[in-house]
């Protein structure tokens, strides 16, 4: 276990996130059980009561988890130079067999829990609370993958040991290699645009129907589910590449590190941010049948799209400036 | 949107009159909150200034340094294995390193001696670093005087004191020629204290390392990035230390956090019991309570901050320096480089921000569910 600062600070705020999400689990439990708007009693009342506890604690620790997310990536940067093979994240998250599990499980809290607070503010407008027992039970099954991701993490971080020789990100993002971060370099960086460009064009064309029409919110939260992975097999294949200017660097973490002006952070998070909103309106959107909520979901849904368009037209501004601005050119040899 | 934000300024607005209102017991809480963050970051920033300074220093040294061992000891290295070693692809340039220490019982501490490459000095000539010169109270052309290993006393005259960017190194180093350091400690011609080798290509390394164990097999190889990586892992390892000594602190500072969130006057009672008989609601008022929190932190945590930077960065630290530097007589003065890392920020911010939020979570939620009723009769 490597006693540094960041380290401690990530574990401790995943057991307090863990133990916060375990108690709003509990009451969770509580509410799914027992939750009877029509009645007057103490009981009812106290749970309602209750809830304001619990939308404040979840709004709290699930934005907590957010920096987190951005300071176990940043951490796991600045540890490369501690560790014989490393030379960026890959090489740290490689150490063990528990560094990319704690990262997918990070990736996996931010969204669930984005989603949970959007559906959670859209609720809380309601006079009758319709979708009570749907975001309490939704909270039920969060609540595992939050004490997944402190256990996973704590046994990244114990096992973290600096004797290991670890490997480079050189020799893991090869299309030689084996294993998905090899399948995913191994894309042909034109596929890989045709790819980037067709779901860029899908989204804009569902997100405006939908600014349109009103309807096609889940199709258009599918399809930005499907642009992000689009977008990471993108940043792997092809412009990461173009921001090194060198045709055989496929990281996808080198990019966030200053000497390329961090600007895998500028295509990073407005990727997360946009998926996040999109995600968000697709899954408040079927709830618009309930009568209570039609509103509130319409003037929501529409306010999510928006942001979700925004941000992914930010993704796409900033690739295409690197790429852009790149003096890599690979006219005769890709296109 | 528009609507939203007004919404926030109006309750911000409404919340630092409030915090205005009872200024006693905030400022109480804020003196707190400061000091807390202030210890922390003081801690952080100057274990990163030493790592950094640790880094310039290293920048300059050579790829690989050849020790000879001797039962399992650092020996003298003969000048023989330079040719023993012969042509190995990639090493640019390799020579032999003079230099050891010396207690000075004058005033009690180690000196290092060096002979220098980039220098000559005549007989009785030395160049002492700035530590030295300070604690002997020595400056250009005075007589500094050693009894050596066979008890015969060495007068040198100063020629010329260090003065390096990089205290850190030069404060105990002196220089002198080869001939008088070999006489002064009794080194037989022909041997070193090390080798060093120079190689261009990084990559190279640690193949070279291993040609050369194998044809020297008493000796060992040090890699410059091996050492680098070990004075990385020391600091944050001094840093986690420093930083679980402070977790008392932290925990009462929580404690002390959640009381004062806990403990409402009464007529802070009664004001929230007014807030909900004129219409606001419980979210508002946690809404409120949130804005008063974040104030707090905000200006907690600028105003430590600043203050830490002005102490480690103005101040050289007075109050940590011997735990995260070590100690000795012969203390380098060195102003550390300012810098700002946001790794760290996030960190200080994961230590202090957030429990400090964590503990006031359930206090705020209890004063916003009051009952307007229950207070105001």
């Amino acid at each position: 276990m490597l006693f540094s600062p960041s380290i401690m600070a990530l574990v401790l705020v995943s057991a307090t996130v863990s133990l916060l999400i375990l108690m709003a689990a509990a009451f969770a439990l509580q509410v799914t059980l027992r939750w009877d708007i029509h009645s007057g009693s103490e009981r009812q009342l106290q749970l309602e009561r209750r809830t304001y506890l619990i939308s404040t604690i979840v709004a709290y620790s699930f934005t907590a988890e957010l920096v987190a997310l951005l300071l176990f990536i940043y951490n796991a940067e600045q540890m490369s130079s501690q560790f014989v093979g490393a030379m960026c994240a890959t090489g740290v998250l490689n150490i063990n067999e528990f560094g990319w599990p704690t990262l997918y499980l990070k990736m996996a809290v931010f969204f669930a829990g984005a989603v949970w607070l959007m559906l959670n503010y859209a609720d809380n407008r309601a006079y009758d609370y319709p979708l009570i027992k749907i975001k309490y039970g939704l909270l039920l099954l969060i609540a595992p993958l939050v004490v997944a991701e402190l256990l996973v993490q704590v046994s990244y971080f114990s096992a973290l040991d600096p004797d290991i020789i670890t490997s480079c990100c050189g020799s893991l993002f090869t299309p030689e290699g084996e294993g998905v971060a090899a399948e995913v370099s191994g894309v042909e960086p034109a596929t890989a645009l045709y790819a980037l460009a067709g779901s860029g064009v899908s989204i804009l064309i569902t997100g405006g129907w939908f600014l349109v029409r009103g309807r096609g919110a889940v199709a258009f939260a599918a399809l930005n589910s499907i642009g992000f992975f689009v977008a990471l097999i993108a940043i792997v294949s092809m412009i990461a590449l173009y921001v090194y200017e060198h045709p055989h660097h496929h990281c996808p973490f080198c990019i966030l590190k200053g000497g390329h002006e961090f600007i895998g952070y500028y295509l990073y998070i407005p990727l997360f941010l946009s998926t996040a909103f999109g995600l968000g309106a697709g899954v408040i959107a079927p709830f618009a049948k309930y009568p209570s909520l039609q509103q509130i979901i319409k003037a929501d849904s529409r306010r999510y799209v928006t942001a979700a368009l925004m941000l992914m037209l930010c993704f796409y501004l900033v690739a295409g400036f690197a790429v852009g601005t790149s003096s890599l050119t690979m006219m005769e040899v890709w296109w | 949107m528009k609507s939203f934000f007004l919404k926030q300024r109006y309750l911000i607005d409404f919340t630092l009159s409030s915090l205005l209102r009872r200024s006693g017991k905030n400022i109480g809480l804020l003196l707190v909150y400061t000091l807390i963050v202030f210890m922390l970051a003081s801690v952080m920033l100057f274990t990163h200034a030493l790592r950094n300074e640790a880094g310039h220093v290293l920048a300059e040294s050579p790829e690989i340094i050849l020790q000879r061992m001797i039962a399992g000891r650092h020996d003298l290295i003969p000048g023989g294995y330079l040719e023993k070693i012969g042509q190995v692809r990639g090493v640019m340039e390799k020579h032999g390193r003079l230099w050891g220490y010396f207690f000075d019982p004058a005033i009690k501490a180690n000196y290092t001696l060096m002979v220098p490459r980039d220098r000559s000095l005549g007989e009785g000539e030395i160049v002492v670093g700035a530590g030295i010169a300070r604690t002997r109270g020595v400056g250009i052309g005075d007589i500094l005087s050693f009894r050596s290993a066979d008890s015969r006393t060495f007068s040198f005259r100063v020629m010329d004191i260090l003065q390096s960017d990089s205290e850190l190194v030069s404060s105990d180093l002196i220089l002198l020629s080869e001939a008088q350091f070999r006489d002064f400690f009794g080194i037989p011609e022909g041997f070193y204290t090390d080798l060093v080798l120079r190689v261009r290509n990084p990559k190279e390394l640690r193949t070279i390392a291993e040609k050369l164990t194998l044809k020297l097999p008493d000796t060992r190889p040090i890699l410059r990035d091996e050492i680098m990586r070990t004075y990385d892992s020391i600091f944050s390892w001094r840093q986690g230390i420093v930083f679980i000594l402070m977790a008392g602190a932290i925990l009462a500072f929580v404690i002390f956090a959640w009381d004062k969130a806990s403990g409402l006057s009464a007529e802070e009672r009664k004001e929230i019991g007014i807030l909900k008989a004129i219409g606001w609601e419980t979210a508002d008022v946690i809404r409120m309570k949130f804005w008063e929190g974040f104030i707090i932190s905000i200006s907690a945590f600028l105003l430590g901050y600043l203050l830490a930077y002005l102490h480690v960065f103005y101040a050289s630290a007075g109050l940590f320096e011997s735990v995260l530097k070590g100690w000795a007589v012969l203390y380098p003065e060195f102003q550390p480089i300012p810098y700002i890392d946001g790794l760290q920020v996030a960190t200080l911010f994961f230590f202090t921000v957030f429990p400090y939020t964590v503990a006031t979570i359930i206090p705020i939620w209890r004063a916003a569910i009051t009952d307007p009723d229950t207070v105001m009769r």
